[in-house]
C-alpha cells in the first residue's frame, strides 16, 4: 500500500469510527476495538491522545492488545522524539521501523513457541 | 541545642557548598529538550553545517563548564599537562558524569600524529533520532563534539573535534567516532616535555 492509499483508509476509518460512536446499540461504549471478517482480523488502539493504532492480522490470532500498546511505546520513543519528524506526514524513522520488525518478529516467535 | 534541625539560609547562592549533585535525571526529559533545541536551531540557518556548527557552539558551553565542575569536584583542582592524560580524563571521567558510562574506546590515529577517536556504539544523545536520506552526513553528535571541545580548549589543549558515523560491518546502524585533531602547538609542547 503506498502513502496516498494509507490516507485514504485512514481517513475512511476516521469516518466509520465516528459513525459508530453514535449508533452503538450498548451504552457507554467508546469506540471499535475489534473488527472481524472472513480473511482478517483488525485490532485498533487508541490513545489517550487520540492516536490510533491498527494491526491486521489472520483471524483468531491472540494477544494483539499487547503489542498494539508496545508499538505505542515504540511510537513515542522514535518518532515523537525525533526532531526531523513532523507532525502528520507519514513516518520515515529508520528506528522506527526497525525497532517495529523486531517487535512483530518477537511476538511471532513467542506465538509460535506456544 | 541551638539551631537544631534548622537549615542554613544562604544570602547568595555562589556560597552555596557544591554537592555531589544529583546522579540521574530522566531520559525521556532529555531527549525531550534536545529534539526540541535541533528543531529551534533548524529554523534559524539556511544549511546543514550551519546546523553543526550551532550544535557545537551550544555543546561548547556544556563542556567548559563541565570542566570548571569536575576540576573541583573529582580531581582536586589538579591540573592536567600531558596530552595521555587529558584524553583519558575526557575518555573516562566526563563521559561518565555526562553519560552514565565510560566511551567505549579511544584511539590514536594511524595517519596522523595529531589526530584521536573516541569511538561509541550510540551515543546517548542519538538514541531515539533517525536522519533522514537527505540530510545526508549531518550529526547530532556535533553536540558532543562541541562538549569535548569545550573542555579541550579550556583546558590548554585547543582542537577541532567533529562527529562522525563509521559503518561497520555485521552492524545495521553505524558506530559513532569523535574525531579529535591537536592543534600544532599542542604537539609542540607534548614533544618538548619528552
Amino acid at each position: 500500500m503506498d502513502t496516498n492509499d494509507s490516507l485514504r483508509v485512514a481517513s475512511l476509518w476516521h469516518l466509520m469510527h465516528a459513525i459508530s460512536q453514535q449508533l452503538s446499540p450498548t451504552t457507554g461504549c467508546s469506540e471499535i476495538e475489534l473488527l472481524e471478517a472472513d480473511t482478517f482480523d483488525l485490532h485498533i488502539f487508541q490513545s489517550l491522545t487520540g492516536t490510533k493504532l491498527f494491526v491486521v492480522c489472520e483471524p483468531g490470532t491472540q494477544h494483539m492488545e499487547a503489542l498494539l500498546k508496545v508499538i505505542y511505546e515504540l511510537y513515542t520513543d522514535y518518532v515523537l522524539n525525533n526532531p526531523f519528524y513532523e507532525t502528520k506526514i507519514p513516518i520515515r524513522c529508520e528506528l522506527f521501523d526497525i525497532n517495529l520488525t523486531q517487535a512483530i518478529q518477537k511476538d511471532r516467535v513467542a506465538l509460535l513457541g506456544r | 541545642m541551638i539551631g537544631t534541625g534548622k537549615i542554613k539560609q544562604y544570602a547568595n547562592v555562589l556560597d552555596k557548598p557544591l554537592g555531589k549533585g544529583k546522579q540521574e535525571v530522566s531520559l525521556s526529559a532529555f531527549a525531550f529538550l534536545f529534539s526540541e533545541l535541533v528543531q529551534y536551531n533548524q529554523t534559524q540557518v539556511d544549511n546543514i553545517s550551519e546546523l553543526e556548527t550551532r550544535l557545537e557552539d551550544a555543546g561548547y558551553a556544556v563542556g567548559a563548564r563541565v570542566l570548571e565542575l569536575l576540576c573541583h569536584r573529582d580531581k582536586g583542582n589538579r591540573r592536567e599537562t600531558r596530552l595521555l592524560g587529558i584524553l583519558s580524563f575526557v575518555h573516562s571521567t566526563v563521559w561518565k558524569v555526562l553519560f552514565g558510562k565510560v566511551a567505549d574506546s579511544l584511539e590514536k590515529g594511524t595517519e596522523h600524529e595529531d589526530e584521536y577517536m573516541i569511538s561509541e556504539k550510540e551515543l546517548l544523545v542519538n538514541r531515539f533520532i533517525s536522519i533522514p536520506k537527505d540530510m545526508g552526513t549531518f550529526h547530532c553528535g556535533a553536540f558532543v563534539a562541541g562538549i569535548v571541545k569545550g573542555v579541550l580548549e579550556n583546558v590548554g589543549f585547543p582542537a577541532v573535534v567533529t562527529a562522525h558515523f563509521v559503518p561497520v560491518e555485521g552492524q545495521q546502524r553505524p558506530r559513532t567516532t569523535i574525531l579529535i585533531k591537536f592543534a600544532e602547538e599542542v604537539l609542540r609542547r607534548e614533544a618538548r616535555l619528552g
